[in-house]
């Protein structure tokens, strides 16, 4: 299990995080839902321990965890089966085996034989992100973290990496904890949302959701986001722009501001 | 960018022959305007340089030239390479090499060879280490830019996937240090071999150097004009044995960057 406890993290005389309690289980997809600039990412780098705790704790019980980043951070000159493999080499298997390993994963993402040897330049964006979940399963995690990996990515792109790393995250029977800023993303993945207020960020709402599986009706996700939304202390945190703190209200122009269609009310 | 095809390769092939040509004609004509004191022929120099590989006297001093301008070059390289990766990633080292390198790199040739005379007395040992200092500094600033210049973003990853410090080494420190070290490298090279030379015609070593202080003692121009041309072909028979396949590596590399595939 992963916990969470108290943090408080500021940058400078800025405070970012104001006492955050979080706590994921073996097994579940927790997605972490907060405005742009709210601290999320600082949550995550705390989690994973590149961030040096200022006050709180953050106890880790998982035996292997894995990230994802926003960027897919791959090694330039490498190709896309060394780079999937990269943890692989760190754990000291041996580079055949590591190799083999790596192409089976990244041929269930739906990369080709082909693209096995090509480096990161010579793939889209969409594929490279494909290459760093790869890199990131190849290890087999229990803990999987992830910050926003496909926020750069369009649409429909986004949408099969959502069902693939549901998949995968199924498959391996790993937790996960997923930054989004993006509700659709949310329902679509989460087993439980945790919501964030803009920064100083803090815990809002601690919320079990159903994923919306990618064969649920077409309104299934909107209708999910806006049920999220109907709650005020959700439609406050997510809607306020961070420098002001002034909340939005929970009719369509709010919608229109995060990107998405109103509901049919 | 179109990489040339054949014809672009022929037509460049041509245009440096005409470069050739016209240097020839130049050195001719000075040959004529001004007399075998000044500038021998073409036909002297080529007379003469056969008279040097001929005899013998040649080839065991390029051999000791090479020796001296590689040898110095990979002693001096290395410590400069090893100095700058380990400054780029201990900040002390770097602060307290970067100083002294920047010393070396500003200091004459010159100005060793006299303390290198003064240190090892006349002999191969004095050319050796001129090129050794020249060369080290090279190294290292290229090293420690391109250790600096590193991405924090991989460095980051490869701390998150527990990579040990090998494996930071050679994945993500010695491939970023690639396109820094290869323009050093073939820098290093070059004044290698002019500072061998320098430091053998001065300290009365063996080598082409000592081949020049004796066709200049000898007043012999066409053996002088002899040496120099065997010392540019060796250094351009190096530069193509030793330079051109990291050269070549470093283009397929980039030339790897091509469209990217649909996702």
């Amino acid at each position: 299990m992963l916990a969470l406890e108290g943090l408080h993290l500021a940058f400078g005389s800025v405070p970012v995080l104001a006492g955050i309690d979080l706590t994921v289980k073996p097994g579940e997809l927790v997605v972490l839902l907060g405005p742009s600039g709210c601290g999320k990412t600082s949550l995550l780098r705390l989690a994973a321990g590149v961030e040096a705790v200022q006050g709180g704790r953050v106890a880790n019980r998982f035996a292997r965890t894995a990230m994802v980043f926003q960027d897919p951070r791959l090694m330039p000159w490498a190709d896309a089966r060394d780079n999937a493999a990269f943890g692989l080499k760190a754990l000291g298997m041996a580079r055949a085996e590591r190799r083999a390993t790596a192409e089976v994963i990244l041929r269930r993402l739906g990369l080709s034989i082909a693209d096995f040897g090509k480096r990161p330049a010579q793939l889209s964006g969409g594929m490279q992100q494909r290459v760093a979940i790869a890199r990131a399963f190849a290890l087999r995690p229990d803990l999987v973290l992830m910050d926003e990996p496909f926020s750069a990515l369009d649409v429909g792109l986004r949408g099969d990496l959502q069902a693939l790393l549901r998949a995968e995250v199924e498959g391996a029977g790993a937790a996960a904890l997923f930054v989004t800023h993006d509700i659709t993303e949310a329902v679509r993945l989460a087993d439980r949302i945790v919501v964030l207020s803009p920064r100083p960020a803090r815990v809002v709402a601690d919320l079990p959701q159903q994923p919306i599986r990618t064969d649920a009706a077409p309104g299934a996700v909107f209708e999910a986001a806006a049920a999220l939304l109907r709650r005020p202390e959700v439609a406050a945190a997510l809607a306020a722009p961070v420098t002001t703190g002034a909340p939005l209200r929970n009719d369509p122009a709010t919608f229109q501001s995060l990107g998405m269609p109103a509901p049919a009310r | 960018m179109a990489r040339p095809g054949f014809r672009g390769t022929a037509a460049r092939a041509a245009w440096t022959a005409a470069g050739l040509g016209l240097l020839a004609l130049a050195w001719q004509w000075g040959a004529t305007a001004f007399g075998p004191f000044v500038l021998p022929s073409l036909q002297d120099t080529w007379q003469a340089m056969l008279h040097l590989v001929v005899s013998g006297v040649a080839g065991p001093a390029l051999l000791a030239t090479l020796v001296h301008a590689l040898g110095g070059c990979l002693a001096g390289g290395a410590v400069g390479l090893v100095l700058g990766i380990a400054g780029g990633l201990v900040l002390p080292v770097g602060a307290m090499s970067r100083p002294v390198f920047t010393a070396l790199l500003g200091t004459p040739p010159i100005a060793w060879v006299v303390l290198a005379l003064l240190w090892f007395g006349p002999g191969g040992a004095a050319a050796g280490f001129t090129v050794a200092i020249t060369a080290a500094p090279i190294l290292f600033l290229a090293a420690l830019e391109g250790v600096a210049s590193r991405d924090p973003a991989l460095t980051e990853m490869a701390l998150l996937y527990r990579a040990p410090p090998f494996q930071r080494l050679t994945d993500l420190v010695l491939p970023a240090l690639a396109d820094f070290l290869l323009p050093a490298l073939a820098t290093a090279l070059a004044f290698s071999f002019k500072v061998a030379v320098m430091a053998e015609v001065l300290s009365g070593a063996d080598g082409v150097g000592g081949g020049l202080a004796t066709a200049r003692a000898h007043f012999d121009l066409a053996a002088t004009m002899a040496w120099i041309v065997l010392a540019v072909v060796v250094l351009l028979v190096a530069d193509a044995l030793l330079l051109a396949p990291l050269r070549g590596w470093r283009a397929s590399r980039a030339g790897r960057a091509g469209v990217p595939s649909e996702a």
